[in-house]
């Protein structure tokens, strides 16, 4: 059961960022051109998605267990440390370049387009390279002092 | 020019919003498509069936509107195949090392008020602001 409410909720939410326009990198750069002809959807998108994934968070947090889950998974964190200013720069370099995140990505994938195709193939390399050698590139330099502090740290992914 | 829709943008922003609430509701999970995938690309991660099966249905939504007449996701991307490949890399590291994308800091981490994602947020909209400011109006320009 937890595998087929995912199954509807990956479906929601992808039908969700197709009606939105949001799998269209043009209205996305529209939105990222502040000094161009800007186009505002996208805080549209996002005032709608955080409204309502705030009204069923509140449910949740009223709630003891998930209906098919042993316990609510709540991100744990609330540092803020170098690799999330770090992260959040390239990924954001990355997106003003191509106009996609990995949400509207992976719903592109069914298209199959080449250049959409490079682009998935490239984001799960970067993935993958991030969790084979990212640790290393910051912590010797910014964080050695502290390591034994962040090591204990929990790293419940927040997304 | 690409088209304002602020209706339709907002009605799918429920949507993204529903499916964020329903995978906490039902699996106490957070939708966050950089986490998701993530997870699955790291060998020590023992749940993967859930990961899978969001990321197919994430697949599936333009499959199953292709049925009933839309045309399938094929979007018009600027720039070379090259410039994609880079982008698609830093993407990919940038999310994973930053622990979050627009569904999972964005979305998720607002929704929460989780003071780490409006920060997070706030960063890379500023970088892709700044990046497209610079690749239109002043290289492009």
């Amino acid at each position: 059961m937890p595998v087929l409410a995912s199954f509807i909720c990956g479906l929601i939410f992808g039908a969700g960022l197709l009606i939105s326009g949001m799998t269209d990198p043009q209205k996305v750069l529209g939105f990222l051109d502040l000094f161009g002809a800007w186009n505002a959807t996208l805080a549209f998108v996002m005032a709608g998605a955080v409204a309502v994934a705030a009204s069923g968070f509140a449910i949740a947090r009223r709630r003891t267990a998930p209906t098919f889950s042993a316990r609510f998974l709540w991100p744990d964190r609330n540092d803020i440390d170098a690799p999330l200013v770090g992260g959040a720069i390239l990924f954001g370099i990355g997106w003003g370049l191509a106009g996609i995140c990995p949400g509207p990505a992976l719903v592109n994938l069914a298209g199959l387009s080449l250049p959409i195709v490079v682009f998935v193939a490239a984001m799960l390399a970067g993935m993958i390279g991030q969790n084979l050698f990212g640790k290393n590139l910051w912590r010797p330099r910014t964080m050695a002092p502290r390591a034994a502090e962040t090591a204990s740290l929990p790293s419940r992914a927040d997304g | 020019m690409h088209d304002f829709t602020p209706i339709s943008g907002f009605a799918g922003g429920a949507l993204i919003g529903l499916a964020a609430a329903l995978l906490m509701l039902l699996t106490g999970r957070i939708a966050g498509v950089t986490g998701i995938v993530g997870g699955l690309l790291q060998p020590d991660t023992a749940d993967r069936g859930w990961r899978i099966a969001f990321i197919l249905g994430l697949i599936a939504a333009p499959l199953i509107a292709a049925l009933f007449g839309a045309p399938l996701p094929r979007p018009t991307m600027n720039g070379s195949l090259v410039v994609i490949a880079i982008a698609g890399l830093l993407v990919g590291f940038g999310t994973r090392m930053g622990n979050g994308c627009t569904s999972g800091h964005g979305v998720c981490g607002f929704a929460r008020l989780s003071g780490r994602s409006i920060v997070a947020t706030f960063i890379f909209m500023t970088a892709a602001i700044a990046t497209v400011a610079i690749a239109r109006h002043v290289i492009g320009g």
